[in-house]
């Protein structure tokens, strides 16, 4: 019973390993970036477009709203690292239509890997909205006693969303591969298909956690937060 | 009892545990979440993209605790380190 596509080893030397995290996540940053740059090779602004452009269109201003939503003010400082977050993730859950596929999210070394690049990322952009002093008068916030407190939850909200992200698409393939040997066609069937939601719904609640963190960091004690703007229409 | 049987015995019903009253609380938790969201969206249905926003974000995590107590029976079935440290040791004798 295969708990993580760490197991999957393609090709050994010595204690060098090419296992299925690897050649996975590397096969996903090449459909990434190579799709991203043939589509993006001919931009239009006219009336007339490819549709793959306005697919990236529709997909980029989505995550930009989302992104301002949630109270970043400038969207575009972060959807590189924001937008990425979430394209990998759920690009990783919908490739497991293809057969013989594994998430990579589905091994704890991806999904640590993904938390450590927030846990750096949230002081990076609060350091460059506040300076070095204001992001670290934060810590210390309604009172210095607090500072202990702080600084645990910055690590314990970090392994939160590493482990809530492998458990999720970990869960997804494991009780798939138990109903193929108990009930071969119709529930594992309707198994993936719920993996495949939650596997879209885990990758919008890790990259919007992280967009929330940041805007924590990067709020500051003077500025109000914004008023809805939904509401107000 | 010999150790090998005590050590199989424990890991099988703790698994079995955690994971039973693990998802209990959440359960709950889930439900009365999206009751209330429910009925702040028939209350307000022109905040509805951020309540259920909203509403989502608190699943997931809400949905973290009965996650970690899935990974824990999962690893007491499939990883578990005392399990694998009997078997070494029964296969080294």
């Amino acid at each position: 019973m295969r708990l993580s596509p760490d197991e999957m080893i393609f090709w050994q030397y010595g204690f060098l390993k090419l296992n299925g995290t690897i050649v996975f996540t590397w096969g996903l940053m090449f459909v990434l970036a190579a799709g991203s740059k043939l589509i993006t090779r001919n931009l239009s602004t006219e009336l007339k477009r490819s549709r793959w452009q306005n697919l990236l269109e529709i997909v980029v201003t989505g995550i930009e709203k989302q992104i301002e939503d949630v109270g970043l003010r400038h969207p575009k400082k972060y959807i590189g690292f924001l937008g990425t977050l979430f394209l990998f993730v759920a690009l990783a859950s919908l490739c497991t239509i293809i057969p013989g596929y594994e998430p990579p999210t589905g091994s704890l070394s991806t999904t640590a890997a993904l938390a450590l690049c927030v846990l750096v990322a949230v002081p990076f952009f609060g350091i460059e909205e506040q300076g070095l002093g204001g992001y670290l008068k934060s810590y210390a916030e309604p009172t210095i006693i607090m500072l202990p407190f702080n600084i645990i939850s910055e690590l314990s909200r970090t392994l939160a969303l590493a482990v809530r992200l492998f458990g999720n698409m970990m869960s997804g393939t494991m009780i798939l591969a138990i109903l193929l040997t108990i009930t071969p066609f119709i529930f594992p069937i309707a198994m993936s298909a719920l993996g495949l939601l939650t596997g879209m719904v885990q990758a919008y609640i890790f990259s919007i956690l992280a967009a929330v963190y940041i805007a924590a960091a990067t709020r500051g004690r003077k500025a109000r937060p914004e008023p809805m703007q939904d509401i107000e229409a | 009892m010999d150790n090998m049987t005590l050590i199989a015995i424990a890991s099988i019903v703790t698994a079995g545990l955690t994971i039973a009253l693990g998802s209990i609380g959440p359960a709950l938790g889930e439900g009365r979440a999206v009751a209330t969201a429910l009925s702040s969206l028939a209350q307000q249905p022109d905040a509805a993209t951020t309540i259920t926003r909203t509403l989502f974000v608190g699943l997931a995590m809400i949905e973290s605790i009965a996650i970690y107590c899935f990974v824990i029976s999962m690893i007491l079935i499939f990883a578990n380190p005392f399990w694998n440290h009997v078997i070494a040791q029964t296969a080294g004798k």
